[in-house]
């Protein structure tokens, strides 16, 4: 969309309701998805100079819906002439439900789709970016992005999903999977925010976006309401993450006062919400964990020993091998290199072959001052990332302990976060 | 234009056998600040296709297959490594002398002691449309 900001993000607000009504309409996601897209595209063309209309909702709807009625009319003159019987019965309208644009995020976020899949439908569906958008932040040919948009479309017509409210226990499992999609879509945007992929930070920023509209449908969920607040501290910590060229730069090493401070104040204030409601969960835990980094001013003031009760908790929460790899940074934090390494010996097998293993294993050798072991697990590391930004950081990291040139450092070793 | 395809593997040359971990911190930055500037320099002058860098030979994988039965994936390390790709630079250029032009600006890419490493580049012309009728 080439229109100014303002006018883009009336359009892409509008978006998902005025999808949501055309779907109602007509019962159709599919085609009702295209003539969408369509309005919207008109209205960016005809806005500037034209004027905003007096309601822009109304008129994004009637031009959406004049798409899908010259669509029908031209496939019921094709189904004539081909003697089929043209059945184009608009559904009834659903009015039970009045929030279309929390059920589209359900229906995009449908466990029968790939989270590429989920992602691309839900930018494009809720998020009202175009195709060519969304294939630009992906780096992939817009055609590309096209089909993998046609196909989910089709896999949820094929499913059969009704575009209505899920309940129940179909409607957390489905809130979770809505909140999965939001989580990939803003670390797309973060752990590439580096060196030349700078354009794709704006896939966080639309992450935010949506889980911002979600915390405002569902106030009272705390899952929802962790997760912004994860985004929201992650994200405050942007501005201190790489340096002039581009280089990653750990948690531990950030100018701190470039930090965020309105995003830290903004994010403390939703999980501390969040908190207050009772039972917790895993991005509360983990949006938890970002407020204690972010509330140290410098990387020494850092709340250890919290940090560790908070990871010790997330890993009986989860089980996963990546939260405990972190609670073995934490755990040498606290009580020193060595307890940390004796937790990693756990981590061999879940984690074999993981680099994010050797680059942790790497910094607490360092930490322990075996500078041989240290370099090798370095260069383990680095051989074995496929991020660039990380390589660098794990090479120069190794080439440093090598030239005897040891700075004092910090948990270094968490270049992801 | 012409599109051409710059390919670097990861064999030692003449002047620079060190693996990069064992360069001093210092070179290693001049070398990823002068591929970054590379790139943007051809990306200012329209000439930049794309330029990325592949993951190490430890995650590499040969697959062969019949078509019928089940592949035969082949796992690193692999004794002929050096050979793998390393990266590559898509360039749009003028000329297949612009090309190696500046295939012989990634090549002068400074190693160790900020001495050029001389890696050598292939260059390689991708095809495209006919040229006129056969």
């Amino acid at each position: 969309m080439t229109a100014g900001p303002g006018l883009e993000d009336l359009l892409r607000e509008l978006a998902p309701q005025v999808l949501g009504v055309v779907i109602r309409r007509f019962g159709d996601f599919d085609s009702a998805e295209d003539a969408v897209q369509e309005a919207l595209l008109a209205a960016a063309l005809h806005w500037p100079a034209e004027g905003v209309p007096d309601n822009p909702r109304g008129w994004l709807i009637q031009a959406a819906v004049r798409r899908m009625t010259d669509q029908l009319r031209s496939e019921q003159a094709r189904r004539r002439r081909e003697g089929t019987a043209a059945r184009a019965e608009p559904s009834a309208p659903d009015v039970t439900c009045r929030d279309d644009t929390l059920v589209l995020l359900f229906m995009c976020c449908h466990p029968a789709l790939t989270s590429a899949s989920a992602i691309a439908l839900t930018l494009r569906a809720v998020g009202g970016l175009t195709t060519a958008e969304i294939a630009n932040a992906f780096l992939v040919p817009e055609a590309t992005m096209a089909q993998r948009i046609s196909r989910a479309k089709q896999r949820i017509r094929d499913s059969g999903v009704p575009f209505k409210m899920p309940d129940g226990d179909e409607r957390a499992q489905r809130l979770r999977s809505v909140l999965h999609v939001l989580y990939l879509v803003f670390n797309e945007g973060y752990t590439s925010s580096v060196g030349a992929d700078l354009h794709r930070t704006e896939l966080s920023g639309e992450a935010i976006r949506l889980a911002r509209m979600l915390h405002v449908m569902l106030p009272g969920d705390g899952e929802v309401a962790g997760l912004l607040a994860l985004m929201l501290l992650t994200d405050a910590r942007r501005p201190a993450r790489t340096g002039a060229g581009g280089e990653l730069i750990p948690l531990a090493e950030q100018d701190r006062t470039l930090w965020d401070r309105r995003l830290i104040a903004e994010g403390v204030a939703v999980i501390t919400g969040a908190l207050a409601a009772g039972v917790v969960g895993e991005y509360q835990v983990q949006a938890l964990i970002a407020a204690v980094h972010d509330d140290a001013a410098r990387v020494e003031d850092t709340d250890w020993p919290q940090i560790l009760a908070l990871y010790g908790l997330l890993e009986r929460m989860t089980g996963n091998p990546m939260v405990a790899l972190n609670r073995a940074v934490a755990a040498a934090m606290v009580q020193g290199p060595a307890a940390g390494l004796k937790l990693l010996d756990a981590l061999d097998e879940p984690l074999a072959g993981h680099y994010r293993l050797d680059a942790v294993r790497a910094h607490l050798y360092e930490m322990a001052g075996d500078v041989p072991a240290a370099v090798a697990h370095y260069r383990a590391a680095a051989a074995r990332t496929t991020s660039i930004p990380e390589q660098q950081y794990l090479t120069t990291q190794a080439a440093r302990l090598r030239a005897g040139t040891a700075q004092p450092g910090g948990p270094a070793a968490r270049p992801a976060t | 234009m012409t599109k051409f395809l710059l390919l670097q593997n990861y064999a030692g040359t003449a002047a620079c056998d060190l693996p990069m971990t064992d360069w001093a911190p210092g070179d290693i930055k001049a070398h990823i600040d002068f591929q970054l500037a590379l790139n943007a320099e051809l990306a200012g002058n329209g000439e930049l296709v794309e330029a990325q860098g592949l993951a190490g030979p430890e995650l590499a994988k040969f697959v062969t297959s019949d078509g019928m039965g089940a592949p035969v994936v082949t796992d690193g390390p692999f004794p002929e490594s050096k050979e793998l790709l390393a990266g590559y630079r898509m360039v749009d250029v003028e000329s297949e002398e612009r090309a190696v032009e500046i295939a012989a600006r990634a090549s002068a890419a400074p190693g160790p002691g900020g001495v050029p490493i001389q890696q050598p580049i292939e260059v390689r012309q991708v095809m495209g449309a006919p040229s006129g009728d056969l």
